[in-house]
Formats: C-alpha cells, sequence, structure tokens
C-alpha cells in the first residue's frame, strides 16, 4: 500500500470544500483526509471558512465536528446565524458536533508532565459519535498561549496531526498570522498539505478580502490573490480561468432593435458574446442597453441589470419614455436590476458581489452600465483585470454580456486600450453637431465571427420607441436629424418640379400634335374642297366640250353621214373613265 | 455528573479514596483525578496527589479518579484536554493542575493547601 505511493503518479486526492469558488482554484477541493491551514489576520475570516467548511460539508452528507478554542458553542452558532447557517439544526441532525474547549490560564496550574490525551479523547469522542469525516479547529494557536510548556504543546500538536491523518478525517486548521511568517506559532510546520492565507487590504478607503492558496502539495492551484466576500458564507472568484476554452455559441440574440439587428448580418449578437456600446453622454447607450434587456425577458429568458449612475425605479421610469416596460418584466422575474454606487466598495468587492448576484439569479444576459463610473474606483489596469475576469466568467457560463462606457474624445483611446480585446461586437453612438441640433450616429466598431454593415445609422430615439435610420451625405458631409429632413424635403420638391415639367412638356407636345392634325385635317378639307372645284370645273369645260363635239359631230354627221363612226365610239370610253375617277 | 455510577469502575491502580463524614462540609476536600488509561504519569500523579493529601489532608479528602477511555463524555464538563488533570472541586473556587504532580511544591499552592503562609510561599 505505502509502496503504491512510490511506485505510480497518484494524483493528490481531494473532497470539495462547498465553498463557492474555492474548489475552482484549487481545482477540486482540500486534500481528502489531511489537514488544511487557514491562516490570517484578525477579522480575516478564518472562523467563518471553517465553519463554513463544515456546514458545506453536512450538506455534502459529511458530518463534522468543530473544535472552538475561542468561542462557546452558542456564540459561535449565534455568530454565523447571520450568514445563513443553521448549527443547532445540523447538531440535531447529528451531522455537526460543536466541542468549546474553554482553557482559562488563571485556572490552571502545570506540575509536571503531561500529555494532550484529553483533548485527543475529546476528539475522537466526537468524530466517532456523529461518524464524522471532517474537523475544524479554530483556533490551535490558543493552546500555545495557556499552557507553558511550549515543546509539549508542539509535539503534541505534531502528533493530533498524525492522529488526525490516521482517522481519515478532511481537517481545517485555523491560525492567527505572524508578523513576518505565515503563522504566529509556525504551525505551517505541521500542516503541510495545503495552506491558505486570508487577508484584507484597503486601497482607497475601500477595503477588499483576499484568499491566497500558499501551497498545496502535490497539486496545481491558482496563485493568485482571489479576491472573496462575506454574505451568504465565503464567496471567492477565481481570477481567471486558466485556459481559454470556453464553448462559444452560434446562436444569436436579437438586440431588440430590429435595424440593429439587421446591421449584424440580421440576425443580432452571438449569444455569449461581450457587447460593448460606448458613447458620449447622453446618446442613448443605456436605451441601447434596455432594449437588449427587454428582448432578452420577451424571449422568456432572465435578464439582469447592475446600474452604477442610476436607481432602478429611475431606469424603469426612464425607459418607459421609450415604450420599454421594464416594469413588467421585474414583476414576472425575468429581469433584475440591481444598483450600486461604484464608490461603495472596492473593485474586487463589486466583481465579487456581481459574481455572486450573477450565481444566484442565473441570467442569460448581464448588463453593466456603465462601466466607466468604475474609473473613480480603480486605475484602468485594475479595471481591466477586473472586466477580463468577468467578461471570461460570463462566457464560461454562457451568458451574453453587455456593458456601456461613457467616452469622452479624451477617454475615448482608453477604453480602445483597455477592454477592445475583449470585446466581441462593439457599438459605437457618437453625437453629430449639424446644422444648430445634436443627433446620435451609431456604427459597429467591430464585431467579431460575422458580416456586419459598415454604415453609419441615424440612432433616432423619440416617443414611439428606438430606430435606426439611414443617413445622408451631403455635399456638407453626413446629414442627420432635421439637417436630413430639410434635405430629403428639398429633393422631394425638387423631384416634384421635376415631374412637373416633364408633364407640361408632354402636354405641350400633345397639344402641337393635335394642333398639327387638326391643321392636316383643314387643308386636307380644303385640298378636297378644291378638287372638287377643279373636278367640278374639268368636268363642266368637258361637257362643254363633248356638247361642242356633239354639236360638231352631228354637224359633220349632218354633211358627211358616212365615214365617221369609228371616232365617235373612241371618244365615249375615255368619257366613262373619268367619270369614275371623280 | 458526579453521581455518575460508571465512575465506581476505577482501574485497581487508581483505588478510590474517600473521605469519612465531616461535620463542617466546608472542611472537605473533593479531588478529582482524569486520567486516560494506566499509562506511567497517570499512575505517577495518583501516587504523588495521595502522598501529598495524606500529608496535607489527612482524613478530610476524597479523590475521585476518571479514566476518559472508559467516559470520553465527562472530558467536556470540567474542560479537560491535558492529561493527567487534577481538579479541585471542593472546596470552591476549581482549580486545575495538570500534569504528573512530580513538582509537589506546584501542587500545594496551586490546591492552596497552606492558606496560613502564603505570602512566604510566593516571596520564594
Amino acid at each position: 500500500m505505502a509502496l503504491a505511493h512510490l511506485v505510480g503518479p497518484v494524483a493528490v486526492k481531494k473532497t470539495p470544500s462547498g465553498i463557492a469558488g474555492f474548489d475552482q482554484i484549487t481545482e477540486g477541493g482540500l486534500p481528502l483526509g489531511r489537514p488544511t491551514l487557514v491562516c490570517g489576520g484578525p477579522g480575516s475570516g478564518k472562523t467563518i471558512f471553517a465553519v463554513e467548511f463544515l456546514v458545506r460539508g453536512a450538506e455534502l452528507g459529511e458530518p463534522g465536528v468543530f473544535v472552538s478554542f475561542e468561542e462557546s458553542a452558542e456564540d459561535l452558532a449565534s455568530n454565523v446565524a447571520a450568514l445563513g447557517f443553521d448549527l443547532a439544526r445540523l447538531v440535531e441532525q447529528k451531522l455537526l458536533a460543536v466541542d468549546y474547549v474553554h482553557l482559562d490560564r488563571a485556572e490552571i496550574e502545570e506540575a509536571g508532565g503531561y500529555s494532550l490525551d484529553g483533548l485527543f479523547v475529546r476528539l475522537e469522542h466526537a468524530i466517532d459519535a456523529i461518524g464524522a469525516k471532517r474537523v475544524a479547529i479554530d483556533t490551535l494557536e490558543v493552546l500555545f498561549g495557556t499552557l507553558k510548556d511550549d515543546a509539549v504543546v508542539r509535539a503534541e500538536t505534531q502528533r493530533l496531526f498524525r492522529f488526525l491523518k490516521e482517522r481519515g478525517v478532511t481537517v481545517v486548521v485555523t491560525a492567527e498570522a505572524g508578523a513576518d511568517s505565515l503563522t504566529r506559532q509556525g504551525l505551517e510546520e505541521y500542516v503541510s498539505d495545503c495552506v491558505v492565507s486570508l487577508s484584507q487590504k484597503v486601497l482607497d478607503q475601500s477595503a477588499t478580502r483576499y484568499l491566497r492558496i500558499v501551497k498545496y502539495r502535490g497539486s496545481n492551484h491558482g496563485t493568485n490573490e482571489y479576491p472573496f466576500l462575506i454574505d451568504c458564507g465565503f464567496s471567492v472568484v477565481p481570477a481567471s480561468s486558466l485556459q481559454l476554452d470556453y464553448q462559444v455559441s452560434i446562436d444569436r440574440v436579437s438586440s431588440g432593435i430590429p435595424s440593429l439587428d439587421a446591421m449584424l448580418s440580421g440576425n443580432g449578437f452571438y449569444r455569449t458574446s461581450t457587447i460593448l456600446v460606448s458613447g458620449s453622454a447622453g446618446c442613448g447607450k443605456s436605451i441601447l442597453a434596455a432594449h437588449l434587456a427587454n428582448a432578452t425577458c420577451a424571449r422568456g429568458e432572465r435578464c439582469m441589470l447592475f446600474a452604477f449612475e442610476e436607481s432602478p425605479s429611475q431606469i424603469v421610469r426612464n425607459m418607459r419614455s421609450v415604450r420599454l416596460d421594464l416594469q413588467s418584466w421585474q414583476d414576472k422575474g425575468l429581469l433584475q436590476l440591481r444598483a450600486t454606487r461604484p464608490s461603495l466598495y472596492g473593485l474586487e468587492m463589486h466583481l465579487v458581489s456581481m459574481h455572486k448576484a450573477i450565481s444566484e439569479f442565473k441570467p442569460n444576459t448581464v448588463i453593466l452600465d456603465p462601466i466607466s463610473s468604475f474609473m473613480s474606483a480603480g486605475t484602468p489596469h485594475q479595471i481591466k483585470a477586473m472586466l477580463v475576469r468577468l467578461f471570461d466568467w460570463l462566457k464560461t457560463q454562457q451568458i451574453t454580456g453587455l456593458v456601456t462606457c461613457l467616452t469622452t474624445p479624451q477617454t475615448r483611446e482608453e477604453t480602445d486600450v483597455g477592454i477592445s480585446s475583449l470585446i466581441d461586437t462593439w457599438i459605437e453612438v457618437r453625437d453629430l453637431e449639424v446644422a444648430g441640433e445634436r443627433n446620435r450616429a451609431l456604427y459597429l466598431l467591430k464585431s467579431r465571427g460575422m458580416s456586419h454593415s459598415n454604415q453609419v445609422r441615424e440612432l433616432v430615439i423619440s416617443n414611439a420607441g428606438v430606430s435606426l435610420a439611414d443617413v445622408f451625405t451631403g455635399d456638407d458631409g453626413v446629414l442627420v436629424g432635421s439637417a436630413k429632413s430639410t434635405e430629403l424635403r428639398r429633393r422631394a420638391r425638387e423631384e416634384q418640379e421635376r415631374a412637373a415639367d416633364a408633364a407640361r412638356s408632354e402636354r405641350l407636345l400633345e397639344l402641337k400634335r393635335e394642333t398639327l392634325e387638326s391643321q392636316i385635317a383643314t387643308l386636307r378639307a380644303e385640298y378636297a374642297l378644291h378638287e372638287e372645284e377643279v373636278q367640278r370645273r374639268l368636268r363642266g369645260s368637258r361637257d362643254i366640250a363633248e356638247a361642242a363635239r356633239a354639236d360638231r359631230d352631228s354637224v359633220a354627221q349632218l354633211r358627211t353621214e358616212s365615214g365617221s363612226r369609228a371616232n365617235s365610239a373612241g371618244n365615249l370610253g375615255t368619257n366613262h373613265g373619268d367619270r369614275g375617277v371623280t | 455528573m458526579t453521581d455518575d455510577p460508571s465512575r465506581a469502575k476505577t482501574p485497581r491502580p487508581f483505588s478510590r479514596v474517600s473521605a469519612p463524614q465531616l461535620e463542617d462540609d466546608t472542611e472537605r476536600w473533593n479531588l478529582r483525578l482524569y486520567v486516560a488509561g494506566e499509562t506511567p504519569k497517570c499512575v505517577q500523579a495518583f501516587q504523588h496527589l495521595k502522598q501529598i493529601c495524606e500529608e496535607h489532608l489527612q482524613g478530610r479528602y476524597s479523590i475521585e479518579v476518571i479514566d476518559l477511555l472508559k467516559n470520553p463524555t465527562l472530558a467536556q464538563g470540567d474542560q479537560i484536554i491535558a492529561i493527567p488533570t487534577l481538579v479541585r472541586q471542593l472546596p470552591p473556587p476549581v482549580k486545575k493542575i495538570i500534569g504528573d504532580l512530580t513538582n509537589t511544591e506546584r501542587v500545594v499552592v496551586g490546591l492552596n493547601l497552606v492558606p496560613i503562609k502564603p505570602e512566604t510561599r510566593r516571596a520564594k
């Protein structure tokens, strides 16, 4: 059995602590069946860590023993009741045993050699009584302060850990941090498997709690200082996942504004992508954010909006002006608005509290409005570090994130450098001042993984809602707002005039044609009349000539009766033809 | 707690020492020695204690030996962590002396066995 450890690589077995975030940092939790040292200064959360370790263990069906050197069972129970831990119930269910070891230095006289068998007996009895798998000792150092024989205490401490290892229980031992060592009494010498350090730092008047894994024998672990929150127990936020290996989605989600979706190849954002809406003051960033929230809720999904400048009721009221009814989504429990002042606490605490809120609500979309207000709470580098962690985490949780950022021409670059690399889709809204008015122009700076419009659109915000309109490029550049409508009207007028012109020319032409035709008709009539007249005259003269000839003929016939018949017949034929034409 | 019947089963090296009936209860000394099995330290402590009591409290004391291996639940009541531990139940206040009681002087001082000359003891 012992050889097996030497022969093959045997990974350290771990047991989940159940403390939010901690198991991720340690890639599985605490070393199973081994002691872990949790050290930190006063008020750093050592006891709560130890209690939560047992409470979560009880939830996982692992009973635990809490050996308290500092607080009585009653005090302990009432202290952690505020965190939502009901120790009395756990004790009743035999999932927890609290042994308060009260040592009064004034009461104890030492006369000769001794061992700490009493403690061992108590511990063993408690472990056996409930079949404990976990033990927390808070804090062992009290022994060093109470008992004078340091050598005995050290030897017994060593024996205690050996004993606990033999029992195979997972142990959390707390210890006070020393001035320049991890613990005041050097307990780290005895607990060599896993050491966790808790601290609290004050930066710009806001305190943040940090947790760090100092050591974890035989295991990988995150080495950073991780901020944590004590609210309903511990919440540790992993600094950032160790790899860029989150799952991406090809699913698309609507931005809530159809014309904006159209710019994003018609389907809106990718689910789980990170969206930045940047722009100057009052250009409609929050409105865009609210539309995404509205669209999320309309799909029956959950949305969480963190506001850093407005109160929830103010947001609801303001969005009503663009026909968004956020209240109804709130009532249905699909939308949660959380407003905090950025200066309320440090960046890390913001991160931790957001982390916690998101973990509890499990939204599909998270909105931060705006992140620029954090500028007052940290340096750009710190803000970036925080956002990296937040975005990273949102991605691993398959959450679509939208953040807004207030920019001025000066800070625009900062945004650029700061978080551009984290953003999948970047929408910029800028104000355009043309012809004595201010209008909003929206365009896409980037949108990873999809074809997207390169057009500048005008963001039109009115009582009827929000829409995007095509902008006009006139002789004076981009035209928006009333300048655009003036231009539109001018163009319409021109068009009208042109149309009228054409109609008039057409009419004129028609008139001319009609005139021409009537003239032709008149001429034709005149001609016909004239022709008739001419015919008539010709006929008249021919008749006269005929008559004359007839006269002549009759005369000639009278004169020469024979020899002229043939001539007469020929003339008659000609006369017939003429009559046919007229 | 003192009426626990299981306490009667004291191991052989720790023979129970009962005090005779005394009219004045304030003079009565009730001592309790916590042990964990028959380790040399525990046996030694009992012998030392008996010796000291015979010397200073003859006829006015009782020694009750509690083996925590047999009655582990009793450790919590008197807040025992060290073995052996001697607890002075009577007269009040409760006093605790830990160790094998080889340092007789400490035991005598710790139990306040010589109340008449405390000044000289302390000066020393």
